[in-house]
């Protein structure tokens, strides 16, 4: 029986976690309605894996409560296992074990299951039904331990970022399998450093960074946030970049911050058209040659690096 | 919830437990028997080595004595007598360097060097045992020796042979190897693959986890006792004289004795390596001290009762009893008592520190 639309397949309050001297998990709060997808972005290092381990019951909190399709892990651990499908970091799959008898071994935990054809079409792996484990590049290698969290029939997916490592293409396979477990009404959460997947599959994102949580919402609300209405950047040529001065550009009309990064500035601005045409002439007028000049609307991976002044890839 | 659908649940469960632990069991031995070089150093290895070493040690023909002598020596009454005497082989030598040479790396096990003087002259290691049956053949022929002053009757019947020994030892030593590498090895790797933390977050049953450790154990357990005994019976001609069920049972005892303590030797490393140093660290000191290749009674008396504590030991020797001597069940007890101590012990404390993640 499906849970009625509006209800929480997940949430977790004040969660913590502390290994010896360090705080992973700085008092999260996090809720996953049913039926929608939640990414949890950050940078390496943020909490996100250990968040998810503790929500998939791996790892105790410290402290705070966690509920998972309304049942706690105390007490009815078995019957949450029975309803969820969950896809580790880097897990290995038996080499010398071909793809449909990893299904069936995984099959075999569950009361209710997808006949492994099913599982197998959905993952686009029907022609590797009998090929070794060992033969599977790394995205059908991922794509089998996706169909081996779906072959349970659970409501509620986890995915510990499920594309690291894989090229574009594959990436891109994953993401239509996890979209298509939501079209059929499932609930996900993820997590990733990956803006680009976070804003593709995700209903709403909660960005954290050193355990907590430093912004949530849909991702269109979350980028709205930043309250820019471009991202401006532009790399001075070689030897002239020492004659901008951050004061200058800051007071220009639409400017709201000002990044260096290297040799790069970063400009956030409100109003693209009236910011560019200062920029331009203020260039001119310090003498700073230009060797290039970009600007596009404002992505979660800008948000992340507003909020914390570094990159979510390289955390 | 509904009570109603608790019950239908219940009612299901059993069977999926069953089916379970049959997917568990069939993927643990898969995954075994397609590694070729698993199952011959867990499998094949220990039973060839049993097959070398019983082949080896089969031999009825008395060994020989290695005598050198230089080429020039001249035939005499000695050296016509050394050449008749069936149980001495002779070697001649260009110079004395070379048969010293031979004589070092233990090629022969006497040097004549002056057969014509008198006395004869000769060279030895007093510490090989060889040199000194070599001696013996020389006083015999010199005549110093009579071998018929002493009424001989010869070790040749089945039972109480070197190789009668040796077998049921080489089947305990193969027994040991094979259950502590088997689970030991297998756990290891599941962890170190991240599988075993992935199989925590299903519904499985850890019971049915380490239970169908257990089946797939059984199912080699049986080839390995059955290709092996046959090997003993036929081949080396070791006898079994006490019941095969008893037999059966000490053997699968002590085997499941062995799976617990790779279990337990498994229930914390990260990794295969680790594994493997702590399964050699266990093995080293049985394979030395349960008495597989000879008795332990040869050991200092104080560490008797160690020895005999160690499950190999108490596997070998009531191995033994049943082969060798026929003995009952209750000649045996005291074995079957030590193995079921390392069987229930190791368990008890591998679940209660298994780390699963």
């Amino acid at each position: 029986m499906r849970p009625v639309p509006a209800a929480l397949a997940l949430s977790a309050r004040s969660l913590v976690k502390r290994f010896d001297d360090l705080t992973a998990v700085d008092g999260l709060d996090l809720d996953v309605h049913a039926g929608t997808c939640l990414a949890l972005l950050g940078p390496n290092g943020a909490g996100k894996t250990t968040t998810i381990e503790m929500l998939e019951g791996l790892t105790q909190p410290t402290s705070g409560s966690i509920e998972v399709l309304g049942l706690q892990w105390n007490g009815s651990a078995n019957a949450i296992r029975e309803r969820i499908g969950v896809q580790l970091q880097d897990t290995k799959l038996q080499e010398k074990i071909t793809t449909f008898e990893t299904l069936r071994l995984f099959q075999s935990f569950y009361d209710a299951v997808r006949p492994i054809d099913e599982v197998l079409e959905m993952v686009g792996m029907t022609e590797k039904r009998g090929a070794r484990v060992e033969t599977l590049s790394g995205g059908q290698h991922q794509r089998l331990t996706l169909a081996c969290a779906l072959v349970g029939r659970p409501e509620l997916l986890f995915l510990d970022e499920p594309t690291t490592g894989l090229d574009p293409q594959a990436r891109r396979r994953v993401w239509e399998i996890v979209e298509t477990f939501k079209t059929e009404g499932g609930t996900v959460l993820l997590t990733t450093h990956y803006m680009e997947e976070a804003q593709r599959l995700a209903d709403r994102v909660v960005i954290v960074d050193a355990g907590r949580v430093i912004a949530e919402g849909t991702p269109s609300e979350v980028i709205a946030g930043l309250e820019a209405e471009s991202i401006v950047e532009l790399f001075p040529a070689g030897g002239t970049a020492e004659r901008l001065a951050d004061d200058a550009l800051l007071v220009l009309p639409g400017v709201r911050e000002v990044r260096r990064e290297g040799s790069g500035v970063t400009l956030v601005v409100t109003d693209t058209q009236a910011s560019v045409g200062a920029l331009l002439a203020h260039l001119g007028e310090v003498g700073v040659a230009l060797e290039s000049l970009q600007t596009h609307a404002p992505t979660l991976e800008d948000v992340f690096m507003d909020l914390t002044g570094k990159h979510l890839r390289d955390g | 919830m509904a009570s109603g659908h608790d019950v239908s649940r219940g009612a299901s469960r059993q069977a999926l437990r069953w089916k379970e632990v049959r997917e568990l069991s069939r993927h643990r031995t898969l995954a075994f028997i397609r590694q070729p070089e698993a199952v011959f150093w867990v499998f094949a290895f220990p039973m060839v080595l049993a097959a070398v070493l019983g082949f080896a040690f089969q031999s009825g023909e008395p060994a020989k004595s290695h005598i050198a002598l230089l080429e020039g020596a001249h035939a005499n009454r000695l050296l016509e007598r050394l050449t008749a005497d069936e149980r001495v082989e002779l070697t001649r030598f260009p110079d004395v360097a070379a048969a010293e040479r031979a004589l070092r790396s233990g090629k022969v096990d006497l040097f004549l060097t002056d057969p014509a003087a008198s006395p004869p002259a000769l060279r030895l290691d007093p510490v090989r045992a060889e040199a000194e049956s070599a001696r013996l053949r020389v006083l015999v022929a010199l005549g110093e020796l009579d071998e018929d002053a002493l009424a001989l009757d010869t070790v040749e019947e089945k039972g109480s042979r070197y190789v009668d020994f040796l077998f049921p030892g080489l089947l305990g030593m193969n027994l040991m190897g094979t259950g502590l590498w088997a689970i030991g090895f297998a756990i290891a790797e599941l962890r170190q693959r991240k599988i075993l933390k992935r199989l925590l977050v299903t519904p499985m049953r850890k019971s049915s986890f380490l239970a169908s450790f257990l089946v797939s154990r059984l199912f080699f357990l049986v080839l390995e006792l059955v290709l092996l005994t046959a090997f003993g019976f036929w081949v080396l001609d070791v006898p079994l004289r006490g019941s095969i069920v008893l037999f059966a049972l000490v053997s699968l005892l002590g085997a499941t004795a062995f799976a617990g303590l790779g279990l337990l030797c498994a229930s914390r490393v990260k990794t295969i390596e680790g594994v493997s140093g702590m399964l050699n660290l266990v093995m080293m000191p049985m394979w030395l001290g349960s008495g597989v290749f000879f008795s332990y009674e040869r050991f200092p008396d104080a560490v008797q009762p160690l020895l005999r504590a160690l499950p190999l030991t108490a596997l070998n020797d009531a191995l033994r009893e049943l082969m060798l001597d026929g003995s009952g069940v209750r000649d045996i007890l005291p074995e079957v008592l030590v193995l079921a101590l390392w069987l229930v012990v190791p368990f008890v404390v591998a679940l209660r520190v298994f780390r699963w993640s």
